[in-house]
């Protein structure tokens, strides 16, 4: 039943797949939060700038946004991101692309657990004469971070299912192995159903895990 | 008061989109069912092959050769449905049913035979490359050695092209040539690799008129055939349609006015059931 | 919302003076960003009129490709949402369940949906309609799409209902009861009604997600929505293809921005509204909606 799958190389595919999810969410969580930093900070163009980011990537098809990373970050711009063969351009022009895409999900996840942070606390953070990147640093982020892993945890399971689109600018990753396998063998459902198994398999234990570590950092208010 | 409206908001937004899926299922009984109709499945995006102009028609030799054939099969060009077939799509579209026959830039091969029939070949292709009109650095196949090649995701010809012409070469796989080209017109592609016949539609577009040129490789052969369900009595019909094709001059004037304008050598007619290696 | 002024002082003059600094060192990097992004667009002819002139004085590349694949784009994203949430609503209650199997069974449905990619929920519909039923082929990738977004879009509206049922206060559930109602009055009469317009918000905003997602219909499936509409064009106009993804682009931003825009107005009103708690699944919740687990919205329900 099995057989077709001789010649395809299917944990490589995933660990593709694997590889983008995990640089992607480093790079989603560090620009996210900054991106979060802005949309609260005293500089109101900054906070402009953080609100139109957020609302023109967040409403575009991802297939766009890695189509454009490629067309026109690498084409058009010339940004190799220091590599200089296809294959590794492409890749860390997807991981651009998921991480622009996804920062603005964590930005809005963070920026309403900044909002969870009683007003006391940083009233006595002020208080004692903290200022703003203290206040946020030390006071608000940390405990906003421990109130929203939760939805981390769904925006991570969402990144792991978003690299599928990184097959448009011919990353080999899962979803690449799928196309090819579907055309060249009759069993459609069959590769179906493999690359879904596949995909539970990466996203299902790391939400229960994060589910499990956001009950255990969740601040009892 | 609000829930009410609301319920009455999404009550109004179900009867609208079932209308509107109503009148969709209606058209497509009409295509499939009728006894006049015929769907066949040509690609969308091939200047040259097939295409969907802006005015919502159809221009290219495989739209030429459809037509043609499908008039000797008794269907008038009215009563043509035109359907996407993308490259992937197309066994199971035949397959399934969803079409009569495909003309889709559709290369006999032995693996395709094992899942639909051909009839034809109809025309003899080969692949070759796209480079910039003013890239004196690639005269033979060997030059692509080292040069960024690009073709589409899942692409048989471009990957055989790495592996056994040009093993240095890298390779740029997009959803579609139009990036390819942009590549190509941005010089961070140096060549893109499919059929002839293709590449000459897009070598030929008012935009790139001077700017692409061929590069006259015949890297391999391509008979087009069109696809027919397995079994189906339709491969006789279509022959004779084909035959007929050639002997009163219409494939000549098809080849003509879809080719002419750039500039692409083709190869004779080829004889039906005559594959060429 | 107020908590964002809470994090600063009221700038006095030294602030009032970094913070100024730091607009104009923004702007600047701002400004030589977009100046390098069209000079580079220049410089490799993107900008040329002839590849954008298409969409400006041309009407046939919006009424022979854009409007209709547009036109498919709402047709299904309107059609998952309507089947959806029925749905979802059913497997949200089902999950707050007094009875283990259906808690189960619908927790099973709504985690395995929701960790399996659309696209090969879509996949798997359209081969299995093809296979078993007899649905013209013109229409299957519609039912195709609109299938693989209910599926999964039923699962994280399910999601939503429980958030916003778990958000009432408990004082309605306990008052429904002392005045004798039974488990599905109190869920009926009490409970659903209220959620319904908290959720309302959080549901609109869902609906950005499923419009985004017909896209997947394109590529694979042969759907003819929005963004599939980009090839067949491009290949008419010169493969200006940097400049038919921004067309395409900029409708979604459009159409999706009026959506949110939507929400939060619905949200607005609602808060004053008089029949809710005053407890609202904010727009943002449903990016943020928590995954297996008991931890759903607590704390983006306090907001």
């Amino acid at each position: 039943m099995f057989d077709f799958l001789k010649g395809y190389d299917l944990l490589a595919a995933f660990w593709v797949t694997v590889q983008l999810t995990f640089y992607s969410a480093v790079g989603s969580l560090i620009w996210g939060t900054v991106l979060a930093a802005m949309r609260v900070s005293p500089v109101p163009l900054m906070r402009a700038f953080g609100t139109a980011y957020v609302n023109v990537v967040r409403n575009i098809p991802l297939t766009v946004v890695i189509v454009f990373t490629s067309l026109g970050l690498f084409q058009t711009l010339g940004v190799t991101l220091g590599a200089d063969d296809f294959t590794t351009i492409n890749f860390r022009l997807a991981v651009l692309g998921l991480t622009a895409y996804t920062s603005s999900f964590v930005c809005e996840a963070l920026r309403s657990g900044i909002n969870t942070v009683p007003v006391g606390q940083t009233e006595a953070a002020r208080a004692i004469g903290l200022n703003f990147p203290q206040v946020l640093r030390l006071i608000v982020l940390p405990q906003a971070f421990r109130s929203v892993v939760g939805p981390l945890a769904s925006v991570l399971i969402a990144l792991t299912k978003n690299t599928t689109v990184a097959a448009a600018i011919g990353v080999a990753e899962a979803a690449a192995l799928m196309r090819v396998m579907i055309e060249n063998e009759a069993q459609l459902i069959l590769i179906s159903a493999i690359f879904a198994f596949g995909f539970i398999c990466l996203t299902l234990p790391s939400g229960l895990l994060l589910g499990w570590v956001s009950k255990k950092v969740s601040v009892r208010r | 008061m609000k829930l009410h409206k609301v319920t009455v908001a999404a009550a109004t937004a179900l009867v609208l989109s079932l209308t509107a899926v109503g009148c969709g299922t209606d058209d497509g009984n009409d295509a499939s069912s009728g006894d006049e109709k015929i769907t066949i499945g040509i690609k969308f995006d091939q200047p040259g092959l097939g295409l969907k102009t802006p005015d919502g028609k159809y221009t290219g030799f495989d739209v030429d050769v459809a037509t043609y054939v499908a008039k000797e099969l008794g269907h008038e060009p009215g009563d043509i449905v035109w359907k996407q077939a993308k490259s992937a799509d197309r066994e199971t579209l035949l397959q399934r049913g969803d079409v009569d026959f495909i003309a889709a830039s559709y290369s006999i091969t032995p693996e395709r035979e094992q899942k639909v029939d051909f009839a034809g070949p109809y025309l003899l292709a080969h692949q070759d490359v796209l480079i910039r009109a003013d890239d004196n650095s690639i005269t033979k196949p060997e030059d692509l050695n080292n040069k960024k090649l690009c073709s589409v995701t899942g692409s048989t010809s471009a990957q055989n092209v790495k592996e056994e012409i040009a093993p240095e070469a890298q390779l740029q796989e997009y959803g579609g040539y139009s990036e390819c080209l942009t590549g190509l017109e941005n010089k961070v592609i140096d060549a893109l690799t499919t059929d002839d016949s293709i590449l000459a539609g897009y070598a030929a577009q008012p935009e790139f008129k001077g700017k692409f040129k061929l590069g006259g490789f015949k890297l391999s052969n391509e008979n087009y055939g069109i696809g027919v369900a397995q079994g189906s009595d339709l491969k006789a019909q279509i022959n004779t349609a084909l035959e007929k094709m050639v002997e009163d001059g219409s494939w000549d004037a098809a080849v003509e006015k879809n080719f002419g304008p750039a500039g692409y050598k083709n190869e004779p007619a080829p004889k039906i059931g005559v594959i060429v290696d | 919302m107020s908590s964002q002024s809470v994090l600063y002082d009221v700038p006095g003059p030294r602030a009032r003076r970094r913070n100024a600094l730091l607009t104009v060192v923004f702007l600047a990097a701002l400004a030589a960003m977009v100046w390098w992004v069209v000079q580079s667009l220049a410089d490799k002819n993107q900008l040329e009129w002839v590849k954008w002139q298409p969409f400006f004085t041309d009407s046939r590349s919006w009424s022979t490709y854009l409007l209709p694949g547009l036109e498919n784009t709402l047709i299904a994203a309107a059609l998952a949402m309507v089947i959806a949430l029925p749905l979802g609503a059913l497997f949200g209650i089902a999950r707050l369940s007094d009875h283990w199997w259906m808690r189960g069974t619908a927790g099973l449905v709504v985690e395995f949906f929701r960790a399996i990619p659309v696209l090969i929920l879509m996949l798997f519909a359209n081969a299995a309609y093809s296979e078993f039923t007899d649905i013209s082929p013109d229409s299957r990738p519609l039912y195709a799409v609109v299938t693989g977004l209910v599926l999964y879009n039923a699962s994280v509206l399910a999601e939503i209902v429980r958030a916003g049922i778990l958000s009432l206060p408990r004082g309605q559930t306990d008052a429904a009861k002392a005045i004798g109602m039974r488990k599905n009055q109190v869920m009926r009469h009490v409970l659903l009604p209220q959620s319904i317009t908290s959720m309302l918000p959080a549901i609109v905003s869902q609906l950005v997600v499923i419009v985004k997602d017909t896209a997947l219909g394109g590529a694979l499936l042969g759907f003819s929505e929005l963004l599939a509409s980009v090839r067949p064009m491009s290949a008419n106009y010169g493969a200006n293809t940097i400049a038919s993804f921004t067309v395409v682009a900029v409708v979604f931003v459009v159409l999706n921005f009026a959506l949110t825009s939507f929400a939060s107005w619905l949200e607005g009103r609602l808060r004053r509204g008089k029949r809710t708690t005053g407890a609202v699944v904010g727009a943002d919740a449903v990016d943020q909606l928590a995954t297996p687990g008991e931890h759903v919205g607590r704390d983006e329900l306090d907001e």
